[in-house]
């Protein structure tokens, strides 16, 4: 369990100041000059000592992610961009994040686009984070007044602008290439790759997009070292991460933890247990909608990191944790998620604009029974014909709650399609 | 050049080549509903998906650049099943409507749901209905159909320089639409018909006409314009259906514009079916014999100077040939293809061809346009300099009036005088000019049909010698035409002989009395007024103007009806094919001023097209290469004179309505009414 002293989001709940007075007194902007002063690559390498996968989902190491930018420029400007444009369901931790603590995220702009070198950071804010957006510009504008960014920021000699961008609350821009074509003003849908960002990215410039979480934590790291980061964790799966707890649990909450701890301690310890008591557990979404559910048997005993989800085959997505217990109709809730990605998703290529729609108006007829048993086999088999099919990973995100549901909970639908059935058989009679 | 293996077999492509090309050149087919090789990638219909050594997911190869050593499989379980997937995602939404529908026959989702589909339909929820759209009267919108592919918001974005297709809405209630229903407003409408896979959108006009395995199909050369696209015509019995284009990389590519399409419904209507003679006043119907005999009888009586001879714009080569031969037999030299007045000096090849050529305009670097809206008057060479200008990298500057070209230029003004002054070097484009690689210059005809278009002609000359627009391996100076018979005329030589008279000339003579006989070969765009009281024989294939004004009407064909020698703009020598019979008693124009000839007593020697084509070649014999072109050399030309300063005014009144057969064509009638002069001062409702 992590102790007190190794948490980097000291004010995640809000009990303190936000503004740079606060920030300042937790130890954030203490000597930036200091970090900067270690150039590009001491700084990439020092990220990459600690670890750090990409916070935003897919767990890509950070610090090689920032290593793909250009050392040297050939003409176009390089842009760092943020992704708080946070949307996907059961995640809500970018949102305390901006809200009480701005200037880590901010300090962290600095110091991940000084390593990349690029002239400026766009974070694209989620358009519903009406109150965060506000307390960043706020705090953008602290630190210009600071000198802390903008020229010579914080007396390096560097130059850095950092602006604020409002999104209009559309999910898919929070895939980074479909955030990309958004900030550019176009219709948000995701580009095809190669070409990278870090080749072509906004505005056809070398772009690095990064999770706020990714890019709030960088500055800490260089503080206390990456040792210290990778000493946190398992191998691999090495640091901190900050867990949303929601569902059927008594107390839901935000909590900084370690990589890796047991799934069961997580809710038991933070967030109050679940409701009704752990045996009354039916499944859990360990890291936010889109990673396939798990079963109690599997919650029992499942370490939360990278590697320990993938190897039950779900995910840490997000680290968003859906607990459902055993008053929740599951395949409902997973026929809601499944509107969800229909709603969301942007249309552009085949297997997702129309298989979200199939998908969904199978799984509401199974919800309530009204199906055949072989349209089962016919619905797993249309998500991975969608899977791994399309430009960007929505596709995925639809596939997986539902294959994940029928993985362990087939017999249930089995036994709701024969009640219906029964029922109607009974009724004709 | 990477190299790389498919399906076991190693390719070499070119740099810069993509998968799904290098697919191709293995001998491998990939299905595919968004690649369209003139448009930029999309990617969306994961239909060309195929598997790549290592690669965690298959690849969708018309986006992926081929590289050395990748190893792609197209024929793999996970190939047919990906493929099999995407075809049943399109299928689902997709009305089953083939009976209905105007693509079927030559629907890329029915052809290639024979070979990936289902044979079944495991689908059982509602299918999605979406409202049609309004594209403008060419495109008939059944917006249910569409699998959004994008092609057309790519091609209007592109191609045609119109960005007024987009997509709106997401996922499964995505749809194409025009920018708040409007008409797209493109002269290359006709086009997205062709991009579109399936049957969103179809050709208005054509809706429910006919279908494609009920045509005969022709491969030919349109005559709308100089450019000389190339085309299908299909015929279904002796109607005119529609015109496809054909592709031709050095002339339209696979473009045709929007008169090339659709005027073809004129070649219906107001047609002259048999010959007339003007009795009593009056048009009246005449037998062959009788109406030869007529004319016959009134050239007998004139001296060779009496008579003259005009060629309009859809003239063919054999026709103008025949006529110039039969005129000097009679002994007149008062001939002229130029029936605009254009002042143009036909005595060089490159004071009047396009030198450049159409596909050379890629390499231009620098471009300076003179009287001239190319936009109208050769569409596909405007379409070629938006593709360069998408290229970058190329200065593009207008003399002339101010228009939308679709693509940015600059805009030196309006002022005939500019061209002199960017010859003698103190206008600063001509710093421009000189510093280019490949330098040029395309002068229309809103400028050489000018008074002083003569001196227009020679300043642009000293223009193109003194800016360096003509050097090794480089011709820049460039005469844009706009009619499908001038250059024709021009090779040959359908010009005032020693002492002729031009058109100017002509109708002076025809008002004083000094021409008594003009025979009119399809010109309808003179001012008929100042025929006076000359005989005139008009022959063509349309009641328009000159028909009007005849004493005997020779009914001729069309271009469609004709086997025919047509050389474009660029002085290409391209034969266009009969596709259809003229109708009722018309007759091919070589054969009818061949008839004429016995009738004169003068009989012409040829009896087939073949000797008459024989013929041809001994007057002009680099016509004998087809489909090339043949280069000018830079040879002296033009009389220099004094340039006034006064600006250019618009070729064109009405751009779709250039021609007989336009102005007898209802669609264009309906295009000239919405985008032409008269929609200018479109009803207003509360209009009076």
């Amino acid at each position: 369990m992590l102790q007190d002293k190794d948490r980097i989001f000291t004010n995640l709940y809000g009990h303190h100041d936000w503004r740079l007075a606060g920030a300042r007194a937790r130890g954030d902007w203490d000597n930036t000059k200091a970090i900067l002063d270690r150039g590009p690559e001491g700084i990439i390498d020092e990220m990459k000592k600690s670890g750090l996968r990409g916070r935003g989902g897919a767990g890509f190491p950070t610090g090689m992610k920032w290593s793909f930018m250009p050392k040297k420029s050939d003409g176009r400007p390089s842009y760092l961009v943020v992704n708080a444009d946070e949307g996907e369901p059961g995640t809500c931790k970018d949102r305390d994040m901006m809200r009480h603590d701005p200037h880590k995220l901010i300090e962290g702009c600095l110091v991940a686009g000084f390593a990349m070198r690029a002239v400026a950071a766009y974070i694209y804010i989620r358009g519903e984070f009406y109150r965060e957006a506000e307390h960043l510009e706020y705090a953008i504008a602290e630190a210009y007044q600071a000198g802390l960014i903008g020229k010579n920021a914080c007396g390096s000699g560097y130059d850095f602008d950092v602006y604020v961008h409002r999104g209009a609350g559309a999910y898919i821009c929070g895939e980074e290439t479909a955030l990309i074509e958004s900030l550019e003003g176009k219709k948000g849908q995701p580009r095809l790759k190669p070409p990278f960002p870090a080749n072509v990215g906004v505005w056809g410039c070398p772009t690095t997009v990064n999770n706020v979480e990714s890019i709030a934590v960088a500055p800490t790291i260089l503080r206390r070292g990456g040792d210290w980061f990778a000493g946190i964790g398992r191998p691999n799966n090495t640091g901190t991460k900050v867990f949303c707890i929601s569902g059927h649990v008594n107390k839901p909450c935000n909590v900084e933890e370690e990589m890796g701890i047991p799934l069961k301690e997580l809710i038991e310890k933070h967030a109050g247990g679940v409701i009704g008591g752990w045996d009354n557990l039916l499944a859990i979404i360990p890291g936010g909608s889109s990673v396939p559910l798990l079963p109690k048997s599997i919650c029992d005993d499942v370490l939360m990191d990278f590697d320990s989800l993938r190897a039950v085959r779900s995910g840490l997505g997000t680290a968003a944790v859906i607990v459902m217990n055993k008053d929740t109709d599951l395949v409902r809730a997973i026929a809601r998620l499944s509107k969800f990605y229909m709603h969301e998703s942007c249309g552009q290529c085949t297997p997702c604009r129309e298989g979200t729609g199939w998908m969904w108006r199978v799984m509401e007829r199974m919800a309530v029974g009204r199906a055949e048993k072989r349209e089962i086999d016919m619905l797993l088999e249309v998500t991975y014909q969608i899977e791994g099919h399309t430009i960007c990973a929505l596709g995925d995100a639809a596939a997986w709650p539902i294959q994940g549901l029928f993985r362990h909970f087939r017999p249930e639908v089995e036994r709701r399609i024969d009640a219906y059935h029964g029922a109607a058989a009974q009724a004709a009679e | 050049m990477p190299t790389l293996t498919v399906d076991g077999i190693q390719v070499t492509v070119e740099p810069g080549s993509t998968v799904l090309q290098a697919c191709e050149a293995a001998g491998k087919e990939i299905p595919r509903f968004c690649y369209h090789e003139r448009l930029s990638i999309a990617g969306n219909c994961r239909m060309c998906l195929v598997e790549q050594e290592k690669a965690p997911k298959p690849i969708a190869s018309c986006a992926m650049p081929a590289a050395d050593n990748m190893v792609i499989k197209t024929d793999t379980p996970l190939v047919k099943k990906a493929r099999k997937g995407v075809m049943e995602f399109l299928l689902i939404n997709h009305p089953l409507d083939c009976p209905i529908c105007d693509q079927g026959g030559e629907c890329d989702l029915q052809d290639q749901a024979v070979g990936y589909g289902l044979d079944h339909s495991r689908y059982d929820e509602n299918k999605r209905a979406v409202q049609d759209k309004y594209m403008g009267p060419l495109i008939k919108t059944i917006m249910t159909r569409c699998i959004h592919c994008t092609r057309c918001v790519r091609f209007a974005a592109e191609v045609a320089g119109t960005p007024e297709i987009g997509a709106v809405f997401r996922g499964e209630d995505m749809q194409i639409t025009t920018y708040l229903e409007h008409a797209v407003t493109t002269e290359m409408a006709g086009n997205l018909v062709d991009v579109c896979p399936v049957g969103a959108l179809t050709s208005a006009p054509y809706a429910f006409h006919a279908r494609p395995w009920e045509l005969r199909k022709t491969e030919s050369v349109d005559a709308m314009d100089a450019v000389g696209s190339n085309i299908r015509v299909d015929a279904r019995g002796t109607e005119v259906m529609r015109v496809l284009p054909r592709t031709n990389d050095n002339v339209n590519e696979e473009w045709i514009n929007d008169k090339t399409r659709y005027a073809v419904d004129g070649l219906k209507r107001r047609r002259l079916d048999r010959p007339y003679v003007r009795r009593d006043g009056r048009l009246q119907p005449a037998s062959w014999e009788e109406a030869l005999q007529t004319v016959a009888a009134r050239i007998q009586g004139l001296k060779g100077d009496e008579i003259a001879a005009i060629a309009g714009d859809l003239a063919c080569v054999e026709s103008m040939a025949a006529l110039k031969d039969l005129f000097g037999t009679l002994g007149s030299a008062n001939l002229d293809c130029r029936q605009d007045g254009s002042r143009i000096d036909p005595a060089q090849r490159a004071g009047w061809l396009f030198n450049s050529t159409i596909a050379g305009i890629e390499q231009a670097d620098a471009i300076l346009l003179i009287g001239t809206n190319p936009r109208h008057e050769a569409t596909l060479v405007n379409t070629r300099l938006r593709k360069r200008y998408l290229h970058g990298n190329v200065a593009i500057a207008l003399v002339g009036e101010g228009v939308d070209l679709t693509y940015p230029y600059e805009h030196l003004g309006n002022d005939a005088a500019l061209v002199q002054a960017i010859a003698d070097g103190s206008h600063p484009f001509a710093a421009t000019l000189k510093n280019a690689q490949r330098p040029m210059l395309i002068i229309g005809q809103a400028a050489l049909t000018r008074p002083d278009g003569a001196a227009l002609q020679a300043a642009a000359r000293a223009l193109a010698d003194n800016c360096g627009l003509v050097k090794d391996g480089w011709n820049g100076f460039n005469v844009l035409h706009d009619a499908a018979a001038r250059v024709g005329g021009l090779e040959i030589g359908f010009v005032p002989g020693e002492g002729g008279r031009d058109v100017a000339g002509i109708l002076d003579g025809a008002r004083s009395g000094a021409v008594k006989l003009v025979y009119l070969l399809g010109a309808d765009e003179i001012d008929t007024a100042g025929l006076g009281e000359a005989f005139v024989v008009y022959q063509g294939s349309h009641g328009d103007k000159g028909a009007h004004r005849a004493d005997v009407v020779l009914p001729g064909a069309a271009y469609t009806e004709k086997d025919a020698i047509w050389v474009n703009l660029e002085g290409r020598v391209q034969l266009g094919r009969r596709a259809a019979p003229p109708p009722g008693e018309a007759r091919e124009d070589w054969a009818i001023i061949r008839a004429l000839s016995g009738a004169v007593g003068q009989v012409l020697p040829y009896d087939d097209q073949r000797s008459l084509r024989r013929r041809i070649l001994e007057i002009a014999p680099h016509l004998a290469a087809v489909d090339q072109v043949t280069p000018a050399a830079w040879t002296p030309f033009g009389t220099a004179g004094q340039v006034a300063a006064t600006p250019f005014t618009p070729r064109f009144a009405d751009f779709w309505l250039t021609n007989p057969i336009a102005r007898a064509s209802a669609t264009m009638a309906k295009l000239s009414a919405m985008f032409g002069k008269k929609g200018e001062e479109k009803a207003t409702g509360t209009h009076g």
